[in-house]
């Protein structure tokens, strides 16, 4: 049944992308002149791909929606990059970097992807440095690294609580230089809305101009969607207010297949929300648990009163803490992966152990951290017999030095001194690795369209580990793409230039109209964002954190519900041809009100818990384990790849099934 | 707390524009000041009027995008901060907030409180890079010893978010703390060395050419910086200016 092939090289797993670069088909320098790719989104995976494809000779058009390339939403990642690179001697190496991805993604990744990743993923440090990025060095000079969950090395690099900002900051500057040379054109402020196929190849796209309302077309030899994550059908997660789906569910409705949306990272260290009017989550980097150890009451009546507000956590004395991610997970302790950490969080809290008012969220407590420190500190600046005052003081220092920003954060959103005072945190939607399959080349299903970074499905399977997404989002648009993409490429040098007034584009700019009409002439009564509101709560409700086939089943209908009442009774002011930023999200919440059907359905289909994704029906009864999620490798050992047929929930099932050659299938275990 | 919003309103570049009074009630202390203008925008689309178009993408702070000259201060009353992080507890019931867009000659108005912030684009492809290939076939990363010292001051520098308050503030409309922070970031470490001229003239012509005004040492930039981005780099900047204008 199936037509996904993945082209994965043969081979020993360590020789697969170097035997696969050694006989890859080139492109010559000069015949790159004369293709054009189309590059969708600038973040780590677009921003550098763009830079590097333009390097290699290649025409790149790249698209954001934001006024500037740099404001993408990578920028916004705070604690770090994995790289195998071994500096603190403690054991680590591609294999390593390859088998805690596989693992910590709960074995529903594929082998190939990620042993490329773990390989290209030194480089991505070298790269970065010589670009000037200011990673964080110690006294000696040499780069520093911290530690991430659900790993037992310390292989990762960062830049304060910026690491995100500063890797995008370089791509952008990569960007810059072929900007400055005319080998990027770049089109900030621009959206794109479809995709044009002729002869079944993705040949351009139809942009919209968000400042001028204006409908373009853009043709190319081969286009890349690099638009990031879905996290947004949540309405409420730690993405940006404009990161949509758009791009990749439009590719897929024109023939790219959507692989395991229910892969869905609810990440376990989030300011808490406060209010209905809330547009937005803000995430504590995972590099908060290297310091931070998390807590909540023993005591059910304590708990009780600090939601009433009548008892402050520093009054609770230690013996009546219950830090129950060493209690439960003792080998990795607070630092587990994050689908473990959230749903021990969510656990505690259903239970009635919440800290705040809402009764959802627990601590994040830096006091044994900076006592730790401060009497490090006294030592070296050989301060005999320290103050208990002294000693915060020197402890404070370090921890501001780590996390200052974050701390920072903290304190202006909460309006609480987090030195002092323990932080308050909660699950939130923060990262999807479900999205468009890719085979091997990071091509889909439809020739000429590449997907690349979050938006893709291939290195996470069904949880990332911290700090891999800016690995992966630079290793796809660095070093993978710009290897891959020639193969294809190579057999499209006669093609010459794609004309733009062809029929096909007439009809795919035709439908974008219409769509655009339809919501300016509707003239509905209710907002866009009453309906992504209402879309939020079904998707946290039912196909959140814990699933079971009653909710995942009624979410289906709801958002079927919802998606027909939009489509009766939205209201989008102003006009089409200026900027408008309420038509703007109407489009996107129409493909997110299709996306979430699809999502609940793929989460209803795989009856097994793994890693982000929990089926309240499949977990270990008894034993050590009991309560922990349960794979099952017979039955779910694949990928599913939705094929569109018109429908969302009538989407067509392919399953690329995943074998494991080179890691041992296990139960994975924190214990 | 109830409001009385004073909002500068523009259809469109061409249009003339004006101040436009708007009324708030029962807003919370914990909104931040975007989801109150959230709240307001709500109600106009409620009542069938076209919303309050403003900028704003990542509402943690980093990305750069916000913007907003509330009560006569870029990002309003609070300092280090965006405006998606400042929280209306900063105001008291019954106030009156103006809320303008960044005003500058290189920042002409797009929309409403949107503005056109491109040129500091510009100002970096004019050499606000190094020229390295990204092909991968670089030396290995600890190959280049960096003391912690530089490491960090540099990483001060790129801190900036390149939003433009700094201009916005200044009554030069100066981008000098925005173009000395880039500078310096490279100038401090040694990678940065090779190029280090022409990208101080580059990008010091190209702030020129996009109508950006001088600095005259009046320090509000700093102030309002979200980042505190110190002055520190505009000496800088002007330094590594004369060191390459007198190498010619």
């Amino acid at each position: 049944m199936s037509v996904l092939n993945s082209k994965v090289p043969e081979g020993p797993i360590k020789d697969k992308w170097t035997n696969y670069k050694d006989k890859v088909n080139l492109v010559n320098p000069a015949n790159k002149r004369n293709l054009d790719i189309i590059v969708i989104g600038t973040g780590l995976a677009g921003g550098s791909a763009s830079a590097t494809l333009a390097e290699q000779g290649y025409n790149v058009k790249a698209f954001c929606y934001q006024d500037s390339p740099r404001r993408a939403h990578s920028i916004a990642a705070q604690g770090g990059i994995n790289a195998s690179k071994n500096y603190q001697g403690d054991g680590d190496s591609d294999y390593r970097l390859f088998y805690d991805t596989v693992k910590g993604g709960d074995y529903r990744s594929r082998e190939a992807n990620v042993y490329r990743l773990a390989e290209v993923s030194g480089n991505i440090i070298d790269q970065c440095v010589s670009q000037g990025v200011p990673f964080a060095r110690d006294y000696g000079g040499k780069l520093d690294n911290r530690s991430f969950g659900g790993v037992l090395v310390s292989r990762t690099f960062y830049a304060k609580g910026q690491t995100g900002q500063q890797l995008l900051l370089g791509a952008y500057s990569a960007m810059n230089r072929q900007i400055a040379r005319g080998k990027i054109q770049m089109f900030n402020r621009h959206e794109m809305l479809d995709i044009v196929i002729i002869d079944g190849k993705a040949r351009g796209i139809i942009a919209r101009n968000l400042i001028t309302g204006e409908l373009e077309r853009h043709s190319a030899h081969a286009v890349v969607i690099a638009s990031g994550g879905y996290g947004n059908v949540y309405y409420l997660s730690t993405n940006a207010m404009g990161s949509n789906a758009t791009a990749a569910w439009k590719a897929h409705k024109r023939g790219a297949f959507f692989a395991n949306p229910c892969f869905t990272q609810i990440h376990p260290t989030c300011i808490p929300r406060s209010g209905d009017y809330q547009s937005k989550l803000t995430l504590m980097s995972e590099s908060l648990r290297n310091d931070g150890r998390i807590w909540v009451p023993k005591k059910l009546e304590d708990a009780k009163a600090l939601q009433q507000g009548k008892l402050k956590p520093t009054q609770i004395p230690e013996e009546n803490r219950d830090y129950y991610l060493e209690r439960r997970y003792p080998a990795f302790g607070n630092l587990v992966p994050r689908d473990v950490a959230s749903r021990a969080a969510k656990e505690r809290c259903d239970a009635g152990y919440g800290v705040n008012a809402t009764g959802e969220a627990v601590y994040l407590d830096f006091a044994s951290a900076i006592q730790r420190y401060g009497k490090e500190q006294a030592n070296i600046h050989g301060i005999d017999n320290p103050s208990k005052e002294k000693i915060t003081e020197l402890g404070e220092k370090v921890i501001e030095e780590k996390y200052g920003n974050l701390f920072q954060m903290y304190e202006k959103i909460v309006d609480e001194n987090p030195y002092k005072t323990p932080m308050m945190i909660y699950p939130a939607t923060h990262y999807t690795m479900g999205g468009l399959w890719v085979d091997y080349n990071l091509m889909t299903t439809v020739p000429g369209l590449y997907c690349i970074g979050e938006a893709n499905f291939s290195d996470h399977g069904a949880n990332r580990l911290g700090a891999s997404a800016l690995m992966q989002g630079l290793a796809d648009g660095y070093f993978v793409l710009p290897n891959t993409i020639g193969d294809y490429l190579s057999n499209e040098i006669r093609t010459g230039k794609i004309p733009t007034d062809t029929p096909e584009f007439d009809a795919v700019e035709k439908d974008v109209k219409e769509r655009i009409n339809f919501f300016i002439n509707n003239k509905g009564t209710k907002s866009v964002d009453y309906f992504h509101k209402k879309l939020g709560k079904v998707m946290w409700d039912k196909v959140g954190m814990s699933r079971n086939e009653k909710g995942l089943t009624e979410a289906m209908e709801e958002i079927k519900a919802i998606r027909e009442e939009f489509w009766k009774d939205v209201k989008v002011t102003g006009a089409e041809n200026e900027l408008n930023p309420e038509l703007e999200k109407a489009g996107r919440v129409a493909d997110f009100l299709e996306l979430g059907e699809l999502f609940a359905k793929d989460a209803l289909d795989r009856n097994e818990s793994c890693g982000g994704h929990y089926r309240e029906e499949s977990v270990v009864k008894e034993g050590e384990q009991k309560g922990e999620a349960l794979r099952d490798d017979k039955n779910y050992a694949y990928v599913a790849a939705w094929e569109y047929t018109g429908n969302p929930r009538e989407a067509k099932l392919h399953k690329e099934p995943l074998k494991f050659e080179f890691i041992e299938l296990k139960q994975r275990s924190y214990k | 707390m109830n409001l009385t919003l004073k909002i500068w309103r523009q259809k469109s570049p061409e249009d003339k524009g004006k101040m436009v009074e708007y009324k708030v009630t029962d807003i919370s202390e914990h909104m931040s000041f975007l989801e109150m203008l959230d709240v307001l925008n709500e109600q106009l689309v409620e009542a069938n009027e076209e919303p309050v178009a403003f900028d704003h993408d990542c509402r943690e702070g980093i990305c750069g995008m916000c913007s907003l000259y509330i009560n006569g201060e870029a990002h309003g009353p609070d300092r280090g901060i965006t405006t998606c992080q400042l929280h209306m507890r900063m105001f008291n019931d019954g106030d009156t907030i103006y809320i303008e867009p960044w005003r500058a000659k290189a920042f002409p108005v797009i929309k409403d409180l949107i503005v056109d912030r491109t040129a500091l684009d510009r100002i970096q492809q004019a050499g606000g890079f190094i020229s390295v290939n990204t092909s991968g076939n670089t030396q290995d990363a600890d190959a280049i010893l960096i003391s912690k010292h530089a490491a960090d001051e540099a990483m001060d520098a790129a801190t900036c978010i390149g939003c433009g308050a700094c201009v916005a503030t200044c009554k030069n409309s100066s981008a000098m703390l925005f173009v000395g922070a880039k500078i310096s970031q490279y100038a401090l470490l040694p990678q940065g060395q090779i190029e280090a001229s022409d990208r101080v003239l580059n990008m010091v012509r190209q702030m020129d050419l996009e109508g950006f005004g001088n600095c005259t040492n009046t320090g509000a930039c700093e102030i309002e910086c979200p980042k505190g981005i110190s002055l520190v780099n505009i000496a800088r900047m002007n330094r590594e200016f004369l060191k390459a204008s007198l190498k010619g």
